[in-house]
């Protein structure tokens, strides 16, 4: 097993370097370059002292020097500074990122234990009257893109009801300016968590020991919670951390449509800014988290399942 | 400011798509009928949640072909006397009534979001169907040898589905990228991929065969190659061409979904490959090209098809999210995540101005899942 998240380990070290350097890469492009030089000193400026400014500041040396150089600052806990911000990158992102573990830590909160009992009470009867009504369910909750239901829900709670807020305040979470986000995003993800694990529910309850315990006279109670729940919440487990890009996504989604000044907020504003450091950062923070929870989903379904042997 | 009534806005409304309902009452009348003899689509009319997404997705392909008759008022033309009244105002100056409402700058909705399904249903089928060759040129390789290709191919596609799809879109559809030859090559590479394996695969199956091979080449050499100079290099002349910030969002969108398809079409093939008749067909000494693209792939078509109802579907997601953060599209453009983008800012004023192209978007994926349901349904009966 060690063997195994070592190699895992290293596989993911090396993705994140060939997905730096891409990124790196991309928002190093030469049009980008020029904007910044014409941002940061004045926006008339002749082609040739543009030239001499980005000469004089090291975006004329060669990428893969500059790569390196980033890297190198990265490793140290030195990510530049942010141009839209006017502090160092370090200062901007963290805060940011906290007040987005706010809301996620809220979305997954409601989110898997929802999406998990909407699956095991389809999954346990299939094709009964609470399965297909479940399913319908998450067909249209999974077919209903966040700035979709996010307005929808802000129509009906917000504009009609009056009950909660449009706008979240980020650093200062109270029900009613949290609550709308946080349903947005849950809703979203349940439809798809909740099939799968329909899905799993569905196959273990047509396993042979599950007819031989029903055999022995095991209560339908007992036999969903003693035999079939352990086997199908396997699939789903992988299911949700293979969730969290969509999820990343859906943070920047939901950020933008209520002003939560999170992690996702400001991917969005170092992004229209141009600001190079900040963008590089935020990418570095997405990427890793991916790579992380593709990883737990690896090493987590090799621990939880018996039957998976690593080699 | 005079309005119409609810009752006639539903009237004039469902009046104007009267081409669509024509259309959908000759699909379906014709499909029933003949259901016995369509095979999987014909199978499609036996499950209740499988007509619903066929109405739908229909419903709104058909409102793209009519759009301009369907339409009341040209999409981008500007009312400046009914901005953003309600459903139903009657523009005194023109004396035109706007079925949906104006938006923030006085422009029909009703006319907009039919001209939006124009967008979303020629780049979402057309990027999945390029993401499809690419998966398919790729994942069948992978699968079928496994080894140290599977390995490199995977790592490739590991890569790119590590990036959350909305940093692809902010690293890859920004004008700055737009200056450089990178959505042009991006491009260029990417439609290869589908005159790669529709001529190749005319190729394993017909090399013996002159009568077949020639006409067939030099259809697949002459239409793919007139579509691939025209969308990648974009000369002047009778070509088919994008503009360069459509290009832009066309390749993205395909380098976002392929990974997809080619890890299904990856998964697919180490299944298929292990069956009996695959075995006969490599002891009878065919290459092993056939056997992937005449073998193993019509044979795992239904999985295939049931994804590709579904991948159209989050196609038209995607497309949505680059209109809502204001990506690559022009600002006027009547497409639905463009339009939701610039009319959320005014829900305070009513929910109308926004309703109708949210709906719009969020039906068509419905009925495109639905569809995928209703097909998965079917073709687990085999």
């Amino acid at each position: 097993m060690l063997a195994f998240i070592l190699r895992r380990a290293g596989a993911m070290a090396l993705t994140m370097l060939a997905l730096s350097f891409i990124v790196f890469a991309l928002v190093n492009l030469e049009p980008n370059l020029r904007k910044l030089a014409l941002e940061q000193n004045n926006t008339r400026m002749e082609a040739a002292a543009v030239e001499r400014w980005l000469t004089e500041n090291g975006y004329r040396a060669p990428l893969l020097e500059r790569y390196g150089a980033w890297l190198g600052g990265v490793v140290t806990g030195d990510m530049g500074r942010s141009t839209r911000f006017r502090a160092p990158v370090a200062e901007v992102l963290w805060p940011r990122l906290g007040y987005t573990a706010v809301l996620a830590f809220w979305v997954l909160v409601t989110m898997i234990p929802g999406a998990l009992l909407i699956g095991v009470l389809a999954g346990m009867r299939e094709g009964s009257a609470t399965d297909r009504s479940l399913s319908v369910f998450a067909i249209v909750t999974s077919a209903t893109p966040e700035y979709v239901s996010g307005i929808i829900f802000t129509v009906i709670f917000a504009s009609g009801l009056g009950w909660l807020k449009g706008v979240a305040r980020a650093g200062a979470p109270t029900f009613d300016t949290l609550a709308l986000p946080v349903m947005t995003m849950a809703i979203y993800g349940m439809g798809y968590i909740s099939r799968m694990t329909r899905a799993a529910m569905a196959e273990v309850m047509t396993a042979q020991y599950i007819r031989t315990a029903r055999l022995k006279g095991l209560s339908f109670r007992a036999i969903v919670l003693r035999h079939a729940l352990r086997n199908a919440l396997i699939a789903p487990f992988t299911v949700i951390m293979l969730q969290f890009p969509w999820l990343l996504t859906g943070v920047v989604i939901v950020e933008t449509l209520f002003n939560y000044k999170g992690f996702g907020w400001t991917l969005v504003e170092a992004a229209n800014n141009n600001d190079i450091d900040l963008l590089l950062a935020c990418s570095l923070v997405s990427v890793a988290v991916v790579l992380t929870t593709q990883a737990i989903s690896d090493i987590g379904y090799a621990a939880l399942n018996p039957r998976i042997r690593v080699s | 400011m005079q309005f119409l009534s609810a009752g006639q806005i539903v009237a004039q409304a469902l009046a104007q798509f009267w081409p669509v309902w024509l259309c959908l009452a000759a699909i379906f009348g014709a499909g029933l009928a003949f259901r016995g003899r369509l095979g999987l689509f014909g199978r499609l009319f036996h499950s209740g949640v499988g007509m619903a997404g066929l109405g739908l997705v229909l419903f709104w392909a058909l409102t793209a072909v009519f759009a301009d008759v369907v339409a009341v008022h040209d999409p981008l033309a500007q009312f400046g006397a009914v901005k953003r009244q309600g459903p139903g105002v009657i523009d005194p100056v023109s004396g035109a009534a706007f079925l949906f409402g104006a938006d923030n700058l006085g422009r029909d909705l009703f006319s907009r979001v039919a001209h939006g399904a124009q967008f979303v249903l020629i780049i979402a089928p057309a990027a999945t169907l390029v993401a499809y060759a690419i998966g398919v040129a790729l994942g069948l390789p992978a699968g079928y040898f496994g080894g140290r290709i599977d390995a490199a191919l995977s790592f490739l596609a590991n890569l790119v589905l590590a990036f959350p799809v909305i940093l692809l879109f902010y690293l890859l559809v920004t004008p700055g990228v737009r200056e450089t030859a990178i959505p042009n090559a991006m491009a260029g590479v990417f439609f290869l991929f589908p005159l790669l394996v529709a001529g190749g695969a005319i190729w394993l199956r017909y090399a013996g065969r002159r009568a077949v091979l020639i006409p067939a080449m030099a259809a697949v050499i002459g239409v793919g190659g007139w579509l691939y100079v025209g969308l990648v290099f974009a000369p002047p002349g009778p070509f088919v061409t994008l503009a360069p910030n459509v290009l832009n969002i066309f390749a993205a969108v395909v380098f976002a979904s392929s990974p997809g398809v080619f890890r299904i079409v990856r998964g697919l093939t180490m299944d298929i490959r292990t069956r009996d008749y695959i075995a006969a067909a490599q002891t009878r000494g065919e290459r092993a090209w056939y056997v992937m693209l005449w073998e193993i792939l019509p044979n795992a078509r239904g999985p295939l098809i049931v994804d590709g109802c579904l991948r159209i579907g989050y196609t038209t997601i995607l497309l949505g999210t680059l209109g809502f953060f204001g990506l690559g599209l022009a600002p006027e453009s009547p497409d639905w995540g463009s339009m939701i983008n610039q009319t959320r800012g005014f829900i305070r004023l009513g929910a109308f101005i926004v309703l109708p192209q949210t709906l719009a978007l969020a039906s068509l994926v419905l009925g495109l899942n639905l569809l995928a349901d209703g097909l998965r349904e079917q073709a687990l009966r085999d």
